[in-house]
């Protein structure tokens, strides 16, 4: 214990030590939280004094603007941020049974696909109420059949179903790329259907286009939080996402949970479309998914399959891609610095995660300890 | 000579939880020391320290005399310290020899003769049996195991340290192991053996240290000590360690097995022509070397096997005394059909438990679909949790807590305090006390002829010879899938136990 002892290997106290925290206290959380959007908000302006030698401030408020500015813009934003909410909620059960459906892109496009044959074909010659029922249950069952497929194979032969859906994907975008190349005709693209008769569009609820989009997406959001916390269904699929073996032991039919899981997230899927089709874009293309089902797979994940949370990351998401388009075109900046800036953001925001679950320590006991002696 | 290692006022807590607390010991140059506790007393957080996967909050650490900081595993293979794992940190598609110079620094070029040569040299020198050249998947667990101890040798450690090494060994297999720490003892090498089993501690070590909820309590000399001595010092409080076997006036024929074969996933027989009954109010232990088909029997009966035809499993129902077949019918089948049938399996978080919900949704696993509702039924498990807490004294922060993050001591009492709570007609455990230390041990065995002695048949699938002759009514012996008798409790030795064991030569290879 004395000072002339010969220190062997690593004779000093790691520089840093990374810890993990059994818990953390609801205050801390917030502080930690909001401290990453002001270190975030800091970094961005450096980076943007240094590289485009603009006021941070300026640039600031423009994002802020893209989204709030008007109440039309905040509709906008709210539009995005359900079409990709929708999808998570139709992942988180599938991905809580640890089933990779990587297919949402498909199965979106799927619904979207019959939501748009309906109003082609069925317009006009439905009553109005008929034909929305049968425009929302073809789209359901498109979507679901989608899904189910691969839900099929993996049950019964236990296929791969990263792979298997994945490449459904393909399949859906071009069965959607023929009959769209058949229906426009001459004509660079389909254009909207039903432009001068609106039929089978989302009627306008309280002065607004999207509130219907709006309000199917809250109460889904609801449903399946119950869903997923408090049913049997929503029990067994936790059960079979973290052993099968132990939903084997509870009798737990694996077979049945994994199929009847696939096509509830298939079928909600297919709803996506349908909403994205008849509320918003009236028309299909194979870019009607945007993108949104690849992106809601990060979604589902980073609020752990909370339905409320993922309204949260969603809305993260949405208003920073508003926010970098908006700076890109008002200061005439390239979109990738605008991405930059708003991915600093939102990496700041993520990386303060792992302070709430993490503490590090820095080397400074040894010292002390000498001191003392 | 300055002792191997000394530990001065060690303390590491992970949150709130005070895993070890002010450990002042020391261990010997050249001695084999056996470091004993309850589950989680912090046994394998202190030797995690010393290994350098902790770092400690506070205390030194001397090693040859010399104050050391270990801050990785480097720092620790550094000093001459080498440990064996319970989990293997092995390459399962590399050969023996890959896997020891694995992380080793060496010229560019690699001369895996100059290696081999070596190892066969250690090999050699302390009565280890390995090919260099065998792949580790088609190794045994005991030849994993000495591959672990082999490659701490090659690395040159002095000081060697076994997490649990018999707990995954037969009888002959644990044997060989304490030859070879003899052998390494005699070579000057200093020896720290982590075990709950107490006569295997007397039989191999020359010191042991006691650790008690995180507190040293003490070494002592092995040769002054015996198990009722070191239990008390490590439970804290007087103990008797007899077992008992109470007599259970009536029985009634609870299971019938007849012609029972299993074939396994690789298209040989796991079971073959298996018949016995198992009664009411007693317990059948049922012996054999791991692996020769316990498993496969406890889940054939438990509807999660897939028998062959002309296997019968008959469940005769107690009030009505009616025979109802079990074969080709699901766990839920069989639950549909009012038997209650508790099985405590032997992977417990993996099959009998959800890692990772708490003991309140785990109390549900196997009732959660009771009730015409679609929403499960939430206040009675919370209830049943709190009382299998209260009544097992299972320590968790909360009902809440994964359970995953409790001790393998606390993940059985949750398994078994659930499967009891059902109240069922047959009981089946397989190895229920497997890491478990004493105190628990005990306390399940006690549990067992509880439900014993309410009329329950039980089934006990052990590893402990001793136990079961001690605890168990009747024992059926299995080797290689097949009955090679059944014996009575009462009347059998460990010899002719052993025997049975092993009555059927080449059976499996």
């Amino acid at each position: 214990m004395n000072n002339d002892v010969k220190k062997l290997a690593g004779s000093k106290e790691p520089l840093v030590r990374i810890v993990k925290k059994s818990s953390t206290a609801m205050k801390q959380k917030v502080i930690v939280r909001a401290a990453s959007i002001v270190l975030a908000l800091i970094i961005d302006a450096a980076f943007i004094v240094l590289v485009t030698g603009l006021n941070p401030l300026a640039v600031y408020r423009e994002i802020f603007k893209a989204t709030f500015e008007t109440p039309l813009r905040f509709m906008w934003m709210l539009r995005d941020l359900v079409a990709l909410l929708c999808i998570g909620i139709a992942l988180a059960p599938a991905f809580k049974m640890r089933f990779w459906n990587i297919g949402a892109e498909g199965q979106v496009l799927m619904g979207g696909f019959a939501t748009a044959i309906c109003m082609m074909y069925l317009g006009g010659k439905l009553p109005t109420p008929l034909l929305f029922l049968t425009m929302f249950l073809t789209s359901v069952i498109a979507g679901a059949v989608w899904s189910f497929i691969p839900a099929f194979f993996k049950a019964n032969w236990n296929t791969n179903e990263t792979l298997f859906t994945l490449m459904m994907n393909y399949v859906a975008i071009q069965l959607v790329s023929y009959y769209t190349n058949i229906w426009r005709g001459q004509a660079s693209s389909l254009g909207t259907i039903n432009m001068g008769t609106k039929i089978g569009w989302f009627p306008k609820l309280f002065g607004h286009d999207f509130t219907l989009n709006i309000i199917i997406v809250a109460v889904l959001t609801v449903l399946m939080y119950i869903y997923l916390k408090y049913t049997k269904h929503g029990y067994e699929i936790s059960v079979v996402g973290e052993s099968e073996k132990t939903a084997k032991y509870a009798g737990i039919n694996v077979k049945k949970v994994t199929i009847r899981t696939l096509i509830l997230s298939g079928a909600i899927c297919g709803l996506c479309g349908f909403i994205i089709v008849a509320g918003n874009k009236h028309t299909i293309a194979t870019n009607t998914a945007g993108g949104n089902g690849f992106t809601a797979i990060i979604v589902a994940w980073l609020s752990k399959f909370n339905t409320f949370f993922m309204a949260l990351i969603a809305f993260l998401l949405v208003f920073l891609e508003k926010g970098a388009s908006q700076i890109a075109s008002t200061y005439g900046l390239n979109e990738y610095i605008a991405d930059i800036i708003s991915g600093i953001i939102l990496f700041c925001i993520l990386g303060s995660e792992f302070f709430i679950n993490y503490k590090i320590l820095f080397r400074h006991k040894s010292e002390n300890k000498e001191e003392t002696k | 000579m300055p002792d191997a290692i000394k530990l001065v006022g060690v303390t590491k807590t992970f949150g709130k939880i005070i895993a070890n607390n002010n450990i002042n010991m020391t261990v010997r140059q050249g001695e084999i020391l056996s470091l004993l506790g309850e589950n989680g007393s912090g046994k394998t957080t202190l030797m995690n320290i010393l290994s350098g996967i902790y770092y400690p909050d506070e205390g030194q650490i001397f090693v040859g005399g010399n104050e050391v900081t270990i801050s990785s595993p480097k720092d620790s293979f550094d000093l001459g310290i080498g440990m064996i794992h319970q989990h293997f940190k092995l390459v399962d598609v590399f050969t023996a020899a890959e896997n020891i110079i694995l992380g080793l620094p060496g010229k560019q070029k690699l001369d895996m003769k100059s290696v081999e040569k070596k190892i066969t040299e250690i090999c050699s020198r302390y009565g280890f049996d390995i090919d260099p050249k065998m792949k580790v998947y088609e190794m045994t667990v005991s030849q994993k195991q000495t591959l672990e101890i082999v490659k701490v040798l090659y690395r040159g450690a002095n000081i060697l340290i076994l997490d649990e090494p018999t707990a995954v060994l037969t009888p002959q297999e644990t044997e060989k192991l304490f030859n070879v720490m003899r052998e390494m003892k005699r070579d000057g090498k200093t020896v720290i053996i982590i075990t709950h089993k107490l006569h295997e501690v007397l039989a191999v070590s020359d010191r042991v240290a006691i650790l008690r909820k995180g507190e040293y309590i003490g070494t002592v000399e092995t040769k002054d000590a015996t198990e009722l001595s070191l239990t008390e010092m490590m439970v804290g409080k007087k103990v008797s360690l007899d077992i008992e076997r109470p007599v259970v006036g009536e029985k009634h024929k609870r299971i019938s097995v007849e012609n029972l074969t299993v074939i396994g996933p690789e298209d040989v027989p796991v079971l073959k022509n298996v018949s016995f009954d198992a009664y009411s109010g007693e317990i059948l232990g049922i012996a054999g070397i791991s692996g020769c088909g316990q498993k496969e029997l406890l889940e054939a009966i438990a509807g999660l096997q897939h028998p062959v035809e002309g296997s019968r499993i008959d469940y005769i129902e107690p009030r009505t005394d009616t025979p109802e077949s079990l074969i080709g019918k699901t766990p839920r089948e069989i639950k549909e059909l009012g038997i209650t049938l508790s099985f405590v399996p032997e992977d417990r978080l993996g099959m009998g438990l959800v890692a990772s919900m708490g003991m309140a949704d785990n109390m549900m696993l196997k009732s959660y679909e009771k009730g015409k509702s679609i929403f499960v039924e939430k206040t009675e498990p919370k209830k049943l949790a709190e009382d299998v807490k209260e009544e097992l004294s299972v320590s968790t922060p909360g009902i809440n807590t994964p359970v995953r993050r409790l001790s393998g001591g606390n993940v059985q009492k949750v398994l078994v305090g659930r499967e009891i709570a059902a109240a069922p007609s047959v009981l089946m455990t397989a190895y229920a006390v497997r890491g478990l230390d004493i105190n628990t041990s005990y306390m399940i065995y006690h549990l067992l002829n509880e439900q014993k002695e309410k009329g329950v048949a039980v089934i006990y699938v052990g590893e402990d010879l001793d136990v079961l002759i001690d605890l168990c009514d009747r024992i059926l012996v299995l080797c290689a899938g097949q009955v090679t008798g059944i014996v009575n409790g009462g009347e059998v030795t460990k010899e002719q136990l052993g025997l049975l064991m092993t009555k059927i030569s080449g059976g499996k290879e």
